[in-house]
């Protein structure tokens, strides 16, 4: 079965980042394919490479990270929520005459778009957040 | 085309456990997770929606994960309620025909 799954909260407001995130592996686990995860709201904080917890600390953004390029997942960053909230990729750094860009691996930005289509696309649109 | 519907927050702080309720069909799921596994816990003020609920034919379920990270043993919990595991709820999200989100 093909999901989608939509996160609205960083790592450090809320449990969502981190129940969606187990949702995913065990979606994985059980076979089924992830068509889509969708950042959105304050859940873009999820896709900062400049953040460095403690080492005791789980590492959300790098989890996600690492299980974009495990399993070939497509990780889409809402570009108006990231633009307010800073996270930039080259594209969007140089455009806005930014000096840095601080998009993990296995990110992307793009619109709204991305998580309508995922919802069509998809047998089910799972929803985290606050 | 029966729906899972998911509550994510205490029953003590927010009203989607009492939104959600009035509004689903009897052939429902609704699965507590994160803070609203202390809604499943025996006696408590929204223990008699939740009996009436199960009553009605609506299935209950509490994660057991979440359960535990919040040190509550599962002998605490209502009887009319299952408990599943991660995969459990993936399986639930597939068994429904949609998912409802309370946020």
């Amino acid at each position: 079965m093909k999901f989608t799954i939509q996160i609205n909260t960083g790592p450090y407001t809320h449990q969502a980042s981190d129940s969606a995130y187990r949702f995913t592996q065990a979606a994985i686990d059980a076979g089924h394919s992830i068509h889509r995860v969708f950042f959105y709201h304050d859940g873009v904080n999820n896709a900062t490479e400049y953040s460095v917890p403690p080492q005791d600390d789980r590492n959300l953004q790098q989890l996600w990270s690492e299980l974009a390029t495990e399993h070939n997942l497509d990780m889409i960053v809402c570009v108006a929520a990231a633009q307010r909230r800073g996270i930039l990729d080259e594209n969007e750094s140089k455009k806005n005459g930014k000096n840095g860009v601080n998009i993990a691996p296995g990110f992307e930005i793009s619109g709204l778009g991305q998580l309508i289509e995922g919802g069509v696309q998809s047998d089910r649109l799972v929803v985290f957040g606050d | 085309m029966p729906t899972l519907h998911t509550v994510n927050k205490s029953a003590f702080e927010r009203n989607s456990l009492e939104s959600c309720l009035s509004v689903c069909k009897t052939d429902a799921s609704v699965l507590l997770f994160e803070d609203a596994v202390v809604s499943g816990l025996q006696n408590t003020t929204v223990s008699n929606q939740i009996t009436q609920a199960a009553g009605s034919g609506i299935k209950l379920y509490a994660l057991s994960e979440d359960l535990k990270a919040r040190g509550l043993s599962e002998e605490r919990v209502m009887p009319e309620i299952t408990l599943v595991d991660y995969p459990g709820f993936v399986k639930l999200t597939v068994e429904n025909d949609r998912v409802q989100n309370w946020l």
